[in-house]
């Protein structure tokens, strides 16, 4: 089975996040950028597919910055290709032009299974494995947490719901999942792996094709939530916090004799 | 150009999800801020008897078919797209849920109409749309001009309050001959019940409820003494469900349980949106976290920005002495 996994680079949320001088966006100069973690899952459910049942698994990113050690890091996972889609993305780029962008990419690259993760946090239009099953006219299922072979031309997947509820689905390859959790924890890659891949291995590189999307919505503010019901904070050394925590439990019979 | 309102209500196992209300109380507002009429689009097989709970609408739009008797995202967009096409409203309003990730982008695919994601509000203000979405974690707040005369916003659970959506009478029903659902790629195989956990968090008064920040699993034995102390439970955000740390059934959140305890200490989670949701109606919110920009401070009572490896220990120790 051919399986393609989305790679997104996204602002590490335990950092602060500076907003631009506009107030419209983040202050691209500055943000520190990561895998998206739920990528990571969709990788790693790529993989236990390969080790149980045999696949090749490609990587595409397209050229946000800062994505060529993420891409080789997925290679010392076990991708087996990773593919560079050059194009004018540094300053971010919307999910439906993304979108576009992928489904063409991926006439060239063979694909039964794509794979990409549930949602970004600086996404503000839509999910991608749902708007790539679009283009494509493929099927798609979101919040997944589960893929199995299911015959050659099909897999099961869960799509969880709330209160744990979990929807088992049966769905004809070639399909887009946005994957939640993969059934285990993405594996970790030697920091030594990484680098022999980076003098060892390739990245394949593809100039983006020139799509056309529909007018999207334009951000006339990026803020903070306003400060509104924002928490008392206590202050203190960790004793003092300890104590005056402990007797806003007590006024509020908090504390069971 | 119309001015009506379309919401895609949602239900499971024939219950309508608190979001479909929430979301009739923001089409009200937004029929009356346009002068158009409230559509409620309900789609399944024998749901019709759920339009009796709709009475916020002035009207049902009903796709019914057996083969939409259960959740699959193929059949639940065509069905779906088949009702917009109809109605042709202003603004479609779809739960941001786990159906509705698959529906709201799905249906801005198929009609070609931009989409909002994530939105804590959206407003018409002389016929032009503006809709704020909560992204980056519930850290920033993006708030945009939406083009066109059509538009999908997803509404984030909680954003509106339930109360003005919930009136019972059923409007006119109004049926839309179903799309051809023959040939699907996606059938639905069955629905896996939660299991039954050695605790029912939704019972506990106490919730001491751990994230990413306990760094490991070992560490969970910290905050688990700590609701020991207090009489309580330990809960979790869902990475520490992820990693095989805490069962699924200790999960808060969107994919998890709606917890409503007395007291609810969020310690080392960052408070995202998908979080916040099984949480906010705890009745004292207490969170403990290094980063002072963490979305947990804005919906806490009270906030400590510590290491929760000194407070914590601190905090047992002081409950344990009862002093
Ligand atoms: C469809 C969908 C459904 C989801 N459902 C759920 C759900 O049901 N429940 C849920 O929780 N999530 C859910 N999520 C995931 C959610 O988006 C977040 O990824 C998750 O809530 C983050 O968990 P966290 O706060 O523990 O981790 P993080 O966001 O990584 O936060 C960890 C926090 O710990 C702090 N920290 C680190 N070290 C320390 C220390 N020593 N002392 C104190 N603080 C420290 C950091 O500052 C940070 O704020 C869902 C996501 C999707 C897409
Ligand atoms: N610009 C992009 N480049 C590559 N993958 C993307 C891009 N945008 C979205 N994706 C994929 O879709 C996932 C969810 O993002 P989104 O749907 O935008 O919330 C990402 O984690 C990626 O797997």
């Amino acid at each position: 089975m051919d399986i393609v996994v989305t790679v997104k680079m996204v602002p590490d949320l335990v950092e602060e996040l500076e907003v631009n001088a506009e107030g419209t966006d983040l202050d691209r100069s500055v943000v520190k950028l990561r895998i998206n973690e739920f990528d990571e899952h969709a990788l790693e459910q790529a993989l236990l597919l390969k080790n149980q049942h045999g696949a090749r698994v490609t990587v595409v990113a397209l050229d946000s910055g800062e994505v060529d050690e993420t891409l080789f890091t997925c290679l010392a996972k076990g991708a087996d290709r990773a593919v560079k889609v050059m194009g004018d993305f540094q300053g971010g780029v919307s999910t439906h032009t993304a979108a576009a962008v992928l489904a063409q990419v991926l006439g060239g690259i063979p694909h039964e299974l794509i794979l990409a993760g549930v949602q970004a946090a600086d996404d503000r239009d839509g999910q991608l494995a749902v708007l790539l099953g679009s283009a494509l006219r493929l099927p798609h299922v979101s919040v997944v947490t589960g893929v199995e072979p299911s015959g050659d031309k099909a897999v099961t997947v869960r799509q969880e719901y709330s209160g744990g509820v979990v929807g088992e689905l049966e769905v004809d390859l070639p399909a887009v999942l946005g994957i939640q959790a993969a059934p285990q924890t993405p594996r970790y890659a030697p920091v030594s792996k990484v680098r022999q891949m980076m003098k060892t291995a390739k990245l394949e590189t593809i100039e983006a094709p020139a799509v056309e999307v529909g007018a999207g919505s334009i951000v006339t503010s990026l803020a903070r939530p306003e400060a509104a019901g924002r928490a008392e904070i206590i202050e203190g050394a960790p004793e003092e916090v300890a104590a005056r925590l402990y007797a806003i439990l007590a006024d509020r019979g908090l504390l069971k004799r | 150009m119309s001015a009506d309102i379309a919401v895609v209500v949602e239900h499971l196992e024939g219950v309508l999800a608190e979001v479909s209300f929430e979301m009739l109380a923001k089409g009200r507002e937004l029929a009356a801020a346009g002068g158009g009429m409230l559509w409620a689009v309900l789609i399944g097989h024998g749901v019709t008897r759920l339009a009796g709970e709709l009475g916020a609408a002035d009207g049902v739009a009903v796709v019914e078919q057996e083969a939409l008797a259960h959740y699959t995202p193929e059949a639940y967009e065509k069905a779906a797209a088949a009702a917009l096409q109809a109605l042709a409203p202003r603004v479609a309003l779809v739960a941001s849920s786990s159906m509705g990730l698959d529906q709201a982008a799905g249906l801005s695919g198929t009609l070609g109409w931009p989409l909002c994601a994530y939105c804590k509000d959206v407003a018409l203000t002389d016929g032009a749309l503006t809709a704020v979405s909560q992204i980056y974690g519930g850290k920033l707040l993006a708030t945009a001009e939406v083009p066109g005369e059509h538009a999908i916003c997803a509404m984030l659970p909680g954003a509106a309050a339930a109360a003005a959506g919930r009136k019972s009478g059923t409007p006119p029903v109004r049926e839309i001959p179903p799309p051809a659902l023959d040939g699907l790629r996606v059938r639905f195989k069955r629905l896996i019940q939660p299991e039954g956990g050695d605790v029912d968090i939704t019972r506990e008064g106490i919730l001491v409820s751990v994230g990413r920040g306990i760094g490991s699993q070992d560490n969970i034995a910290v905050v688990k003494e700590l609701a020991e102390a207090l009489g309580g439970a330990v809960s979790s955000s869902r990475p520490i469900v992820d990693q095989g740390w805490l069962p699924k059934t200790r999960q808060v959140g969107k994919s998890g349980l709606s917890v409503k305890p007395k007291l609810y200490l969020a310690v080392g989670i960052s408070g995202a949106p998908e979080h916040i949701e099984g949480m906010r109606g705890a009745e004292l919110i207490v969170a403990i976290n290094t980063d002072p920009g963490a979305p947990i401070f804005d919906v806490a009572h009270y906030g400590v920005v510590s290491d929760l490896f000194d407070v914590i220990p601190a905090l047992t120790e002081k409950v344990k002495s009862r002093a």
